[in-house]
């Protein structure tokens, strides 16, 4: 059945990947120009764009999110306000799959999640608001170099596997935050503390701020703060991560939904889109070139944040 | 010193266990852990497989909606506030009033999705009251606070 996929995968994956997203993108963009093409285009193309961007997002190690809303908010004929609002629920219901695996293996760990959660959560609200009474091309040129800006994070940022923690500090010690997991590669259990506690915490404000506002998953941020600066293993950081945006994405997608912000048409097939691509992309992982990948999650994310960019300035529209 | 967090590997116990055994027999998670983890899987599937009904019997016409799908080109490039204004669409948790149209049955998977981690919050909070860990009955307690608060629809934003 995914014998096409394997074909796909084999010899430049990365080239055959941006011609599929590519291709999706023309056709996106012949749509936009035809006022009279039937409703249900839009969804069907929605649908096909989220599947392969499923696909890149697990093979590049990224939540789906942060490619849905600059490729859907900048080539397809939807407000950007409903856009983020899918791309909350998107993000929400990817992380509220994904935490059940991460939880039972110890690798969210809920003395680490809870805290940085409150905090995230809470200013993710306040993002929401932020970001649904601004104007959109304000936030839409914002968008535009917040996205830039990721896709430089992932050229320079080298997360470390198991960072060096130099001691707990009073902050760590009173909430307890530590743990273990089981490293299947070398067949032990890792014991893990973090340090720097307050400064992680305090990062975590922009990171709500910035999730609620752009309705962006912010994966790209949580790991690089609970990893390389509070330093936690990496693979505890990834899983607190995928599992703290099920509560960070939580109190933002209320608001969205409270507003109006939130249109099923857009809604339910970008998220089935999603975890199907999801599912295709965890069973081509194992045949995939990571580096070619994430050279394409490079390229993805920085073409659709100059065109948010450009929208937003009323450049290119 | 700071020291990597590799030098502190240990071995699992007990000792003869295989390599292979599960993950989860080689590390102690706590029953509310479980129990959350467990709310999450019941619940998402639950949620997705909602939303994939709810959506066909939208889009199929099965049962007659407030917005028909044709006519939602119309709306969809409006900035949310205008749609609000201009389709006369509910705000906050009047939508439950609307559940004879079909475009508001699409509202229950994701309320549930969004309900979640309030339900896993509740799950968690017997268990630290039962441990007096009062710093994380206090973060468990102001979580649901605030998303209780966000989910409310008290709060508002004024559009542009």
């Amino acid at each position: 059945m995914l014998d096409w996929l394997a074909t796909f995968t084999g010899g430049g994956l990365a080239a055959k990947a941006t011609a599929a997203v590519t291709t999706t993108g023309a056709a996106v963009s012949t749509a936009a120009g035809t006022p009279g093409m039937p409703w249900w285009v839009w969804p069907l193309l929605l649908f096909i764009t989220t599947f392969l961007l499923g696909i890149v997002a697990v093979l590049g190690g990224v939540g789906g999110s942060v490619l849905f809303v600059p490729i859907v908010g900048s080539f397809f004929p939807f407000n950007l306000d409903f856009v983020r609002g899918a791309g909350l629920l998107v993000a929400l219901a990817g992380a509220v799959a994904a935490g059940p695996g991460l939880l039972k293996l110890n690798l969210a760990n809920l003395r680490l999640a809870l805290p940085v959660a409150l905090i995230a959560s809470t200013f993710s609200m306040v993002g929401a608001f932020i970001g649904l009474a601004l104007p959109n091309n304000l936030v839409q040129t914002a968008l535009g170099i917040t996205i830039v800006l990721i896709a430089l994070l992932f050229i320079v940022s080298k997360n470390t596997e198991f960072p060096q923690v130099g001691g707990s500090d009073k902050l760590a010690r009173f909430l307890g935050i530590g743990g273990t997991y089981y490293e299947r590669s070398s067949g032990k259990t890792v014991d893990w503390s973090v340090w720097r506690t307050p400064q992680g915490f305090l990062l975590f404000i922009a990171i709500g701020i910035m999730a609620g506002m752009f309705g962006l998953g912010a994966g790209w941020a949580n790991v690089p703060v609970l990893n390389l600066l509070m330093g936690a293993p990496l693979k505890v950081a990834v899983g607190t991560s995928k599992f703290l945006l099920s509560i960070t994405d939580t109190s933002a997608a209320w608001v969205y939904l409270n507003q109006g912000a939130v249109l099923p048409i857009i809604a339910v097939p970008s998220i089935v889109g999603i975890m199907l691509g999801s599912f295709v992309g965890v069973r081509l992982l194992a045949t995939a070139k990571p580096r070619a990948i994430k050279y394409l999650v490079i390229v993805l994310l920085l073409a659709s944040g100059l065109r948010s960019l450009l929208k937003g300035l009323g450049i290119w529209n | 010193m700071a020291k990597p967090q590799a030098e502190i590997l240990k071995s699992p116990v007990p000792k003869e266990a295989p390599a292979k055994a599960p993950a989860a027999l080689q590390v102690e998670v706590a029953p509310e852990q479980l129990a959350y983890a467990n709310v999450l899987l019941y619940g998402a599937w639950l949620g997705i497989a909602l939303l994939l009904l709810t959506n066909i019997i939208y889009l199929t016409g099965l049962v007659k909606p407030y917005i028909e799908p044709a006519m939602l080109p119309q709306y969809w490039g409006m900035k949310a506030s205008e749609f609000v204004q201009v389709a006369h669409m509910p705000t906050g948790w009047s939508w439950l009033k609307m559940l004879g149209y079909s475009d508001f049955l699409n509202f229950f998977g994701m309320v549930l999705l969004a309900s979640l981690t309030i339900i896993g919050y509740l799950i968690l909070l017997p268990a630290y009251l039962s441990r007096k860990d009062v710093p994380y009955i206090f973060i468990v307690l102001t979580e649901v606070v605030v998303l209780v608060l966000a989910a409310s629809g008290i709060l508002a934003v004024g559009g542009h």
